[in-house]
Order: structure tokens, then sequence, then C-alpha cells
């Protein structure tokens, strides 16, 4: 594979097993995708999206093809490895935002960091810096639990950018929130596509995420029905 | 690991009420064991303490005949002491003892008894043996608070005892209460009389004769003496220490229930958080954890616990034992009917290796019931963990 893609999938074939046989998720996923992009995942619910994006983040293992992002091949990292590109390369946005309740803002946003073990100094600055691209300054001493659905994902946010990933993998990340906040967090992450060349994977069947995306990948029914680039 | 501290002492202080619930349980096993522990550790340094003062010295030299538990080997138990001790004793570092069996008629009632010669200069056991040094008419007797109660004898009182001399032949004699002693080591004041050496010696017609040797030094090398056995310290105190391992196998089923009910109380809270944290772990995994990583966070968290318990506990701990250490604790028993040397308020030892130890222990044990129910997590798919889903 010698090309600029940052993410490639080769044949991905994913099966779960399920009672006595097996239930094929995914059936021959082809797809590349370059730095930058701002892609989404776009397809009815079943249809594989999660699956496909939970295999690029190197939480789960093809059960056939090849998976190749940032030149690991997923499929066959140890479980050190694929923690590592995780913790190094890669953020994560969930629908459910995923914060840490007994935690503050602040720490929520500077965990990453304490895994990849910078130091002290810098660490506060890159969460005050963190915070601000989500604006969310004035909140750092406050928790989850204490803070509206759209500020828990602005922090969330915040969290998967802080150590500016080369990808950012976002599974529904507006689908507990209102029009108004979803729109506010696509403006975020639109902002910050283009400010820090942060290559964003969705995976959505949400109207305003589709709006914003410059690239939709269909899925349906575990297979690549329609690739199509927003022309501006 | 330092992140993991860091990160679990989060956790747990975020867990609040059930957090504390367990950290109070725990300390009170914490301070239950180092307190029960101290009491037998004061016990057995005061029981030795007593008995190498009242009685055994730095160890003994019994006659060949002599077994304490069978009053009836008296009749036999005696010998010259050898002369090689002479030098020894003249120093006042040795001190024969001749034991008999006699019988006291106090008020006209009658109680078998040991009468026991030893010199009223000696200053080798605690003993007030000066106070045999006096003429008081009849034989001067020292006795203990304890004989003295059993028969109403008060000092200056004269009480007929009778005993068999070497021939077999019985005699008696008027003795008089010269000294009433009072001490915790039982096998020198239950039903015995202590009179001086000579009188004893001519009342029985055994000049310069013994039947137990006590000297005061524990370190010097001895050797064998014919006719007589060598008695280690460590064997006369034998009876006490075992004893005191009696006594703690007992009390350690009483705080073993109550730091089993502690670690229960943990081992629930683990196996409740690997249920109900589940987005949690899988979120760690995201980040950049492996799950053995999260299992290590896990359990640090649980053996933090044992952290925290010993923090608590040494805020409520420290001064409770501190006070417990100078007040003393009364058991409320009496030496007499243990038959061994116990004071009547015992005065907890609380050394460092004795709470390092039980730190060590409590922590560990909490390491074990943390690390077991978090092992599941290890076996957990990231991405169900993250959904939340896993039954
Ligand atoms: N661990 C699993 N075991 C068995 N089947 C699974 C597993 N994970 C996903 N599937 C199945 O694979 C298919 C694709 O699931 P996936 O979660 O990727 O869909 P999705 O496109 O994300 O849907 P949604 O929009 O509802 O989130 C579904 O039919 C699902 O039931
Ligand atoms: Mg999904």
């Amino acid at each position: 594979m010698e090309n600029n893609f940052i993410i490639q999938t080769e044949k991905l074939t994913k099966r779960f097993p399920m009672g006595k046989g097996e239930f094929t998720a995914l059936k021959g996923i082809d797809l590349g995708l370059g730095t930058g992009e701002f892609t989404g995942l776009v397809g009815p619910s079943g249809s594989g999206k999660t699956t496909l994006l939970n295999i690029i983040g190197s939480l789960d293992t093809p059960s056939e093809g090849k998976v190749i992002v940032l030149d690991h091949s997923i499929g066959s990292l140890t479980a050190k490895e694929a923690a590592r590109l995780r913790k190094e390369q890669l953020g994560f946005i969930f629908q459910s935002y995923n914060l840490l309740a007994v935690h503050t803002v602040y720490e929520n946003v500077e965990f990453p960091l304490l895994l990849l073990g910078f130091p002290a100094g810098e660490r506060r600055k890159m969460v005050m810096d963190a915070l601000e691209w989500v604006g969310l300054t004035d909140k750092v001493k406050q928790k989850p639990p204490q803070l509206s659905g759209g500020e828990c994902q602005r922090v969330a946010i915040a969290r998967a950018m802080v150590k500016k990933p080369s990808i950012v993998i976002a599974d529904e990340p507006t689908a507990n929130l209102d029009a108004a906040n979803s729109h506010n967090i696509l403006q975020t992450m639109v902002r910050l596509n283009s400010e820090l060349k942060t290559t964003f994977l969705f995976a959505t069947h949400d109207e305003k995420v589709i709006s914003y995306l410059k690239r939709k990948i269909y899925l349906l029914d575990g297979k690549v029905d329609k690739d199509e680039i927003v022309s501006n | 690991m330092k992140l993991a501290i860091k990160l679990a002492f989060r956790n747990l202080i975020g867990a609040g009420l059930r957090t504390w619930l367990n950290v109070i349980v725990l300390s009170f096993s914490f301070v239950l064991i180092i307190a029960a522990k101290g009491i037998l550790v004061g016990w057995d340094r005061q029981a030795k303490r007593d008995m190498t003062s009242w009685e055994i010295g730095g160890g003994q030299y019994w006659n060949e005949n002599y077994d304490p538990y069978d009053a009836f080997t008296l009749i036999d138990a005696h010998a010259p002491v050898p002369s090689e001790f002479s030098p020894e004793i003249e120093a006042g570092d040795m001190v024969p003892v001749l034991i008999t069996q006699g019988t006291i008629y106090p008020e006209g009632r009658m109680q078998s008894i040991l009468i026991k010669g030893i010199s009223p200069e000696q200053t080798l056991l605690e003993l007030p043996t000066y106070k045999l040094d006096t003429l008081p008419g009849s034989i001067p007797a020292i006795i203990g608070s304890n004989m003295a109660n059993a028969n109403k004898l008060e000092a200056g009182d004269y009480v007929t005892i009778r005993w068999r001399d070497a021939n077999g032949t019985f005699d008696a004699a008027e003795i008089c209460i010269t000294g009433i002693f009072t001490t915790n080591v039982p096998t020198v004041d239950v039903a015995q009389v202590w009179l001086p050496l000579e009188s004893l010696q001519s009342m029985l017609l055994m000049p310069g004769e013994a039947t137990v040797l006590t000297f005061r030094d524990r370190e010097i090398n001895r050797i064998g003496v014919a006719g007589w056995k060598l008695m280690s310290y460590e064997a006369l105190v034998s009876d006490v220490e075992e004893m005191i391992r009696t006594k703690s196998v007992g009390q350690s089923v009483f705080y073993t229930i109550l730091l089993l009910l502690a670690l229960l109380a943990i081992f629930d809270t683990q196996v409740l958080s690997i249920f109900r944290r589940q987005k949690e772990i899988g979120t760690y995994v995201a980040l950049g954890y492996t799950r053995r990583e999260v299992v290590g966070l896990f359990t640090v968290e649980g053996a933090m616990h044992a952290v925290l318990a010993a923090v608590v506990g040494a805020i409520y701990g420290i001064p409770l034992l501190y006070w417990l250490s100078k007040t003393g604790i009364s058991l409320g028993t009496s030496s007499a009917d243990y038959g061994f040397a116990i004071a009547d308020t015992m005065y907890p030892v609380y050394s460092g290796s004795l709470v390092v130890g039980t730190t060590l222990v409590v922590l560990l044990a909490t390491t074990v019931v943390s690390y077991w129910p978090s092992r599941r997590i290890a076996k957990m798919n990231p991405t169900e963990a993250l959904r939340g889903k896993i039954q």
C-alpha cells in the first residue's frame, strides 16, 4: 500500500459469533482516508458503522482483510501496541461522552496527557488551550454531573483533542444533544479540523452532522454503498 | 504506577460514602489487631520480666530428681551444692533454694504447702529475704500476699508448720511471719513459705544442700554438672510462651472475623465496580490503557482502602493505643487463677515491627481481594465494555 492514506482498509470483513453460527457485520470494506479529512460513515442502524470505527480505532480486530492505520496493521498489533497507538495518535468521542464522573473538567482533559507523561507545566498549558478551543475555560473545576450535555460533549472534544492526535473518531457525537448544541459542537470540530489538520471520522445518521461532512461514506448492510465527496 | 495511585485515589475519594464505610471497618480491624497483639506482647514481656526478677533469674540448675509438677519427688530432690558453684554463690550471682513439702496449721486448719529455704542476704531475686534476717524467737518466714490472704495470715503472726526430715521423721516448729510481699508470680507465692536457708537445712538435716540453684547471668555458656539438670532461661519461660501462643490463637479468631468482614465489603465493592463501571473501563482502554493496566488500576484502587484505613486508623488509633499503653488494661483475672505471672494491669507494647507487619498483612490481604474480581477486566471486550453491555 503505497499512498498517502492514513486509514486504509482492504477487503475488511468482520464476523461476530452469534448463537451457533456467525453474523457478518462488515462484508469486504475497501476504503482509504487521507490526512485532514472530515468524513462520516453514514447509514441506517445495524449497517456496521460502529463496528468499522471500533476496528479503525484498534479497539477491535478484523476477521479478514487488511486495516492499516498510521502505518500500523490493526490485525497484527499486540494489546500493548494497540494501546500505544490509541494513546499517542487517536482521540475518541462517544455518544454518551464517557467522561470520568469523579474527575473535574480539568482532570478529564488532563487525563490523556498524564498517560503520555507530559510534565506538569506543559500539561497545564495544553489543557487550558484545549478548554479554550471548546469555550469551557470557566468550568475547569466543575465535575461532569454538574454540566449540561452540550458542555459534557465539549469536554469530551477537548479531551480527544488535547494531545493533538492524528485521527479523531466520533461515534454519534450529537445523538444526545439538541440542535443548538449539535451545531455548536460541529462548528467547533470543523474549526479544529481546519486549524490543526486533524482527521475526523464520524459515524452518524444525524442530518445535522451529515450536513457538515466533506465526505460521506454510505454503509448498507456491512458494505460500502456510496462514497461521496462534497464539493464546495 | 504513580499515575495509577493518583487516579485510584481520585476514584476512591470520588466514590464517597461507600469508600469511607469500607475504610472505617478496615481501620477497626487494623487498630484491633495492633491493640490485641500489643496486649500479648506486653503480657509476654511483663510475665517474663516478673518471672526473671522473682524466680528464675537467668536460668536454673535443678536437682535431677526435682519435678515442680510432682510434690512427692521433693523427698529425694536435694543434694549438696556442688563446690564449683561456691565462687558464684559468694559473689551473689547464684542463689541456692532448698524445697520440701510440709503442712501449715493456721487457726487450727491445715494446709499442704511447700517450705522453701533461701539465703536472707541474696539480692538476685526480688523476694524481700532481708526480712528473714531477724530473730523473732521463732523461725522467721516471709510469704506472698496470696498465701497470706488464703490463710488469713498477717505480719507478726505465729503459726505452726510440720515437715519430715532427711530420715523421714516428722517434726514441727513455730514460724513467725516477718514479711508479706506482693508479686505477680504465683509460683513464689501460692501455698508456700520462705525460711532462711540455713534454718531449713538444719530442720531437714540436710546441711549445705539445695534443690534449685538460680543464677543471674543468662549469657554465660554453662556446662552440665553431675546430679544437676541445667534449665535454660528459654526452657523456663517456655510455659509463658506456650500460653501466649494459645491466647494469640484465640484472639486471632476474633479479629480475623472482623478483618474478613472488612475484606468482604471491599471485595463486594470491587465486584460492583467492575459491573457498574464498564463504560469507564472501556474509556480507559480507548484512551490508551491496556486491559491489564486497567486491572492494575482497579487493584490499586481497592488496595488503597488499606492505605486510607491505615491513615484513618492512625488518627484515632495512635491516641487510643498510646493511652492504653500508659494506663494499662485490667484483665480482671488474678495471677493465682492462671498459675502464671500475670499482672493485674497489662501494659500493651506496640513494636515498630508489629505496626509495620500488621499494615503489610492488611495491605496484602486487601490487594488480593481487590485483584481477584478485577481479573475479569482482562477478559472484557473493550467495545462491549464501552457500550456497558456485559452481563
Ligand atoms: N459484539 C457483537 N456481537 C454480535 N453482533 C454484533 C456485535 N457488535 C455488533 N453486532 C452486530 O453487527 C451489526 C452492526 O452493528 P453496529 O453497531 O456496527 O451498527 P451501527 O451501524 O453502528 O448501528 P447504530 O446506528 O444503531 O449504532 C448489528 O447487526 C449488530 O447487531
Ligand atoms: Mg453504532
